[in-house]
């Protein structure tokens, strides 16, 4: 099933399948940025592939001058009891990438969150507010060069 | 005293404040903040095996205008401190505050940026009760040592007491309140 899906987004898509790579059986393929969204539609309406569940879909911070951020799509076919995991990376001084939201609907709050703690954008999202850290916070707390403690002051406490 | 001899059995004489702080004891109405699974540990100190009503306090208020003691038990992330602040505020007078297990008190194993470093940094807290979470005995022998310090009158974190042992905290760690 691995070498199907992978010969499909190939075939249609070329040079947008920057890398791919197996490990214990699970397929994972970088995606080039651009193309993300166009690569999930795709793989959500072919009649073959149906990869119709949004399982996840969070951020990294690699921590590097280039594509610093990457954002990692967990999908899972219903019908073919398969799944696949999609990775674009994009760099510290424009981490924005294209929303998925108008593909599967689960991807606004995981967008959100993903916005939340990483300070990825993503582009065309109906609603991209803060989810868990308070509206007027600003920074995002699992970049790599977040203290572990925070910043003292940022999240103000009720006086005493 | 000279009166109650001549009276008998039949009357008792004390000052009003001890009257009033003896029926305030007696019926401590807990205010349940339970934000996380120390409240749990809560419930069953409210239900009939541990049985928090031999004591008056069964009543849980889920009005903070109709409680006296706000049992603060989970982890009190930034985010929650204005709603536990708020609900603190809306109390009537004289209130008391049980910082329920080592998060509240302490932030606990949460030594990160979200979690608020004790509950003491944004209200008056009068007993710390260590464990994670607290057996309800334990919370039950705070609520006894609550009754004493009614008793006495004191309230709104005149006199802290912690029950149990809590890991002293790191000065360094916590944030301050701006």
């Amino acid at each position: 099933m691995n070498d199907t899906v992978l010969q499909k987004l190939q075939s249609t898509f070329g040079n947008a399948v920057i890398e791919s790579g197996e490990f214990r059986g699970e397929l994972t393929v970088v995606i080039a940025k651009d193309r993300i969204v166009d690569v999930c539609r795709f793989l959500k309406e072919d009649p073959g592939l149906r990869y119709d569940l949004l399982a996840d879909l969070c951020g990294l911070d690699m921590y590097t001058p280039v594509k610093r951020f990457g954002i990692v799509y967990n999908l899972y076919s219903l019908q073919n009891k398969h799944r696949i995991r999609l990775k674009t990376f994009v760099d510290e001084e424009d981490p924005h990438v294209a929303s998925v939201t108008t593909v599967w609907g689960t991807a606004n709050w995981h967008e959100r969150e993903t916005y939340d703690m990483f300070g990825i954008v993503f582009d065309g999202h109906p609603d991209l507010r803060r989810i868990y850290m308070p509206d007027e916070f600003d920074f995002h707390p699992l970049r790599k060069d977040f203290p572990l403690m925070g910043i003292p002051g940022s999240i103000p406490l009720p006086k005493k | 005293m000279g009166l109650e001899k001549a009276l008998g059995d039949a009357l008792m004489l004390t000052r009003l404040d001890d009257a009033i702080n003896w029926c305030r004891k007696n019926s401590l109405f807990p205010m349940p903040m339970g934000i996380s699974c120390c409240a749990i540990e809560m419930m069953a100190f409210a239900g009939p095996r541990f049985d928090a009503s031999r004591f008056g306090s069964e009543v849980f208020r889920f009005s903070p205008r109709q409680a006296d003691v706000m049992i603060v038990a989970g982890t009190t992330t930034y985010k929650m401190a204005r709603v536990v602040r708020k609900i603190y505020d809306q109390m009537p007078d004289p209130k008391w505050v049980i910082a329920m297990g080592a998060c509240t008190s302490s932030g606990g194993m949460y030594r990160t940026y979200s979690v608020v470093q004790g509950i003491d940094l944004f209200l008056p807290v009068d007993i710390y009760v260590a464990g994670c979470p607290p057996r309800p005995d334990n919370l039950l022998n705070a609520l006894i040592h609550l009754q004493k310090k009614v008793q006495r009158g004191e309230s709104r974190g005149s006199s802290t007491s912690i029950i149990g042992d809590l890991p002293r905290r790191e000065p360094a760690l916590m944030q301050t309140a701006v």
